[in-house]
């Protein structure tokens, strides 16, 4: 017997990939492969990205292996004037909106190619050509950006929407709430989207909230919120969608919980073995969302299992060829160090900027990279 | 030209930037309807529109992110922080957020939004009216912070503020929002962020402040020059971030002799930051120890705000001690 709470799971696939309803049509062929296509896209790069990181060629990796449904299928209902504020495990949504890989790469080896200058660790990425807010580290900051983005643009009459990002953990901060609560007195066009991993590093959700979903938590501040099975990618893209054009229409915001599994470890400094259950990620590794939609495919003989390899190798090898050109440009230009914290440069960091030269003169920096 | 206090120059320079630029929203509690605690924002919302002057939800974190969630789209919000007492939920978001947004975005993104909010005591306020913390956010690169002590300046700063591309926190001195009157044009100007303000000119001290702690200074010079024959040159800071160097340190290659009077509390307050500078720059020109005149190392108190409040005595005795240095 389902708990209450999971039979109120929206789903539109059943674990072996067969639909519930006949849904034939309602997506076109090429987007179904594309939806297909991101996922494995999203798990070669968090795969290669961990890997680069275990030899010491970059310094930091985040992974959302597991989550790919999740982050693709909402990503794909976005239009391209619609924003996103995305968290630094929302690598599935920027390359779902067109980020190149190589770009991305760029910011994980903080080159001199990378548009935000090498100036943050690994994953925080930054892209004004995906409307993606810049992502920082502490947590649900985004959240509020995200309304008051919303809330432009329903000052400007733009018909867009704003999808927020944030997981179990985001919703305890006291920014999802001030944010959640903003926006359903202003009504603005933006879906809450909350991927629900189930894990906030070592803390699972069971400590993170004594509510029985996050979904209900839309109730308290005036709107509606939906749970969806999060490895499903057609559900997730159904919400996505539903909620994206209610935003847009002037319908106000949505909060939706997308309940998914963090396959993998918080980051390359974490190793869940000290805290997870070997018995729960297997449990979880039988709802992979990849093969999951593959069945589906096959099912409707839209993708072979030979042309679903076919499609892992080349984004593989996709991936692998951004990473190793990233690898191959060189470090940001020491005068970056003083651009971009005002419009213009000022006095007293140009004068730190020729100080620091200076010294470099006399101490120039070891092959270790120290000055001594 | 019109004789304006604090308030009526604030409010009319609001208005006249709204006007000239649809993109302008002010936000903020009690603003729209009431017309701000202090009614500066008095008449706006009646003019622009509920769309534009929005009364918030309580909550500080959320005015300010929300804020800058507009500065992202391409508007130029103009939050408001009923006292800075209250700014600390919004710290994460001004710090950590606003000011890093163009830095961290390899320039992509800009977040121009000017922080307003009154700050400073002498209108028994007590620990959470009265609060002078600038020196928290004079410490974050990438926000610009700004004190004018007038009506005039006042206008013209927050119009420079507004037409600019960087997150700017600007401070309203409250003790003088009636008390402060000026000959005020009309029409929308600015002046330049950056810039310092020589006020009176003196060969003997220059005594530096800021906002209120601007007028105590002046007064404290008036009498010094009455009672004691010092001329003090009274230097008004007008822009923390970023600091006018410059006219600081040409002053003291004058005379010497440095006051630095600030309400705040005196341990890391921004006066310390400022001797510093001319510590490292001016030492050969300095004739006597700078001199600070500032709170005392306590929480705002109520019924001792007057012992508290650096007046213009202390600054005089300042002033008297850096003149008298052998």
């Amino acid at each position: 017997m389902p708990s209450r709470a999971e039979a109120e799971l929206i789903q539109v696939l059943d674990a072996e990939g067969r639909t519930r309803e006949k849904i034939d049509g309602e997506i076109p062929d090429e987007l179904l492969l594309r939806m297909h296509r991101m996922m494995v896209l999203n798990r070669a790069f968090d795969a290669r990205g961990m890997n680069l990181q275990r030899q010491g060629r970059i310094h930091f990796y985040a992974p959302s292996t597991g989550e790919e449904a999740a982050a693709v299928g909402s990503a794909l209902a976005l239009k391209a004037s619609d924003w996103i504020a995305p968290t630094y495990r929302s690598a599935g949504v920027l390359l779902t909106r067109g980020m190149a890989p190589k770009a991305m790469a760029d910011q994980l080896y903080a080159n001199r190619a990378d548009v935000t200058k090498g100036r943050q660790m690994p994953v925080h990425w930054a892209s004004r050509e995906q409307r993606s807010i810049s992502i920082s580290s502490p947590i649900a900051t985004q959240i509020p950006q995200a309304v008051g983005v919303a809330y432009a643009m329903k000052l400007k009459r733009d018909k867009s929407a704003v999808i927020a990002y944030f997981g179990d953990g985001g919703t305890s901060e006291g920014d999802f709430h001030v944010a959640m609560n903003f926006a359903g007195v202003w009504k603005v066009p933006c879906v809450f989207f909350c991927t629900n991993n189930q894990w906030a590093i070592s803390v699972p959700l069971g400590k993170q909230t004594a509510s029985e979903t996050i979904a209900v938590k839309a109730k308290a501040y005036g709107f509606e919120g939906v749970r969806v099975d999060g490895n499903d990618i057609l559900a997730v893209h159904r919400t996505t969608k539903a909620a994206l054009e209610k935003a847009r229409s002037g319908g106000g915001p949505t909060l939706i919980e997308a309940l998914t599994y963090r396959m993998g470890p918080h980051s390359t400094s974490d190793d869940p073995r000290r805290y997870r259950e070997d018995a729960e990620m297997k449990k979880w590794g039988e709802r992979d969302p990849i093969v999951r939609f593959g069945r589906y495919l096959e099912g409707r003989k839209l993708l072979s299992r030979e042309q679903a390899e076919k499609v892992e190798e080349e984004e593989r090898e996709r991936v692998r060829a951004a990473m190793d050109a990233a690898e191959k440009e060189g470090p940001p230009a020491l005068e970056t160090l003083v651009e971009d914290v005002f419009a213009k440069v000022p006095p007293h960091l140009e004068e730190q900027l020729k100080a620091h030269v200076e010294h470099r003169k006399g101490h120039p920096r070891g092959s270790n990279g120290s000055g001594h | 030209m019109a004789e304006m206090n604090l308030i009526q120059s604030l409010n009319s320079c609001l208005r006249g930037e709204m006007k000239r630029d649809d993109r302008v929203v002010i936000l903020g509690e009690d603003v729209g309807r009431a017309g701000g605690v202090f009614r500066v924002t008095d008449g706006l919302q009646q003019e622009f529109g509920e769309e534009r002057v929005l009364d918030t939800p309580l909550a500080e974190s959320g005015i300010i992110g929300a804020a800058i969630g507009m500065a992202l789209y391409g508007l130029k919000p103009v939050p408001e922080i009923q006292f800075m007492d209250f700014i600390y939920p919004a710290f994460d978001q001004i710090v950590n957020e606003a000011a890093k947004m163009r830095y961290r975005s390899g320039g992509q993104n800009t977040c121009p939004l000017v922080i307003r909010t009154p700050y400073g005591g002498g209108i028994h306020g007590g620990h959470y009216h009265s609060q002078s913390t600038e020196a928290y956010f004079c410490h974050t690169p990438g926000l610009q912070v700004l004190c004018p002590s007038d009506p005039y300046d006042a206008k013209g700063l927050l119009a420079a503020a507004i037409r600019g591309d960087d997150p700017v926190l600007f401070l309203e001195p409250k003790r003088l929002y009636r008390a402060a009157k000026a000959e005020v044009p009309e029409e929308p100007f600015t002046i330049p962020i950056g810039q310092a303000n020589v006020v009176a000119e003196g060969e003997d001290v220059t005594v530096i402040a800021w906002g209120a702690m601007l007028h105590t200074a002046l007064e404290a010079a008036r009498r010094a020059a009455e009672e004691d024959r010092i001329r003090c040159e009274v230097v008004d800071v007008r822009s923390l971030v970023p600091l006018d160097e410059a006219t600081i340190l040409a002053s003291v290659e004058k005379t010497g002799r440095v006051v630095i009077a600030y309400e705040a509390t005196r341990t890391g307050g921004f006066g310390a930051e400022i001797a510093a500078i001319i510590a490292e720059k001016a030492i050969d020109r300095l004739a006597a120890p700078i001199v600070r005149v500032a709170g005392y190392d306590t929480p705002f108190p109520f019924a001792l705000e007057d012992e508290y409040m650096p007046d213009a005595s202390r600054v005089l005795s300042g002033i008297r001690k850096a003149a008298e240095y052998e």
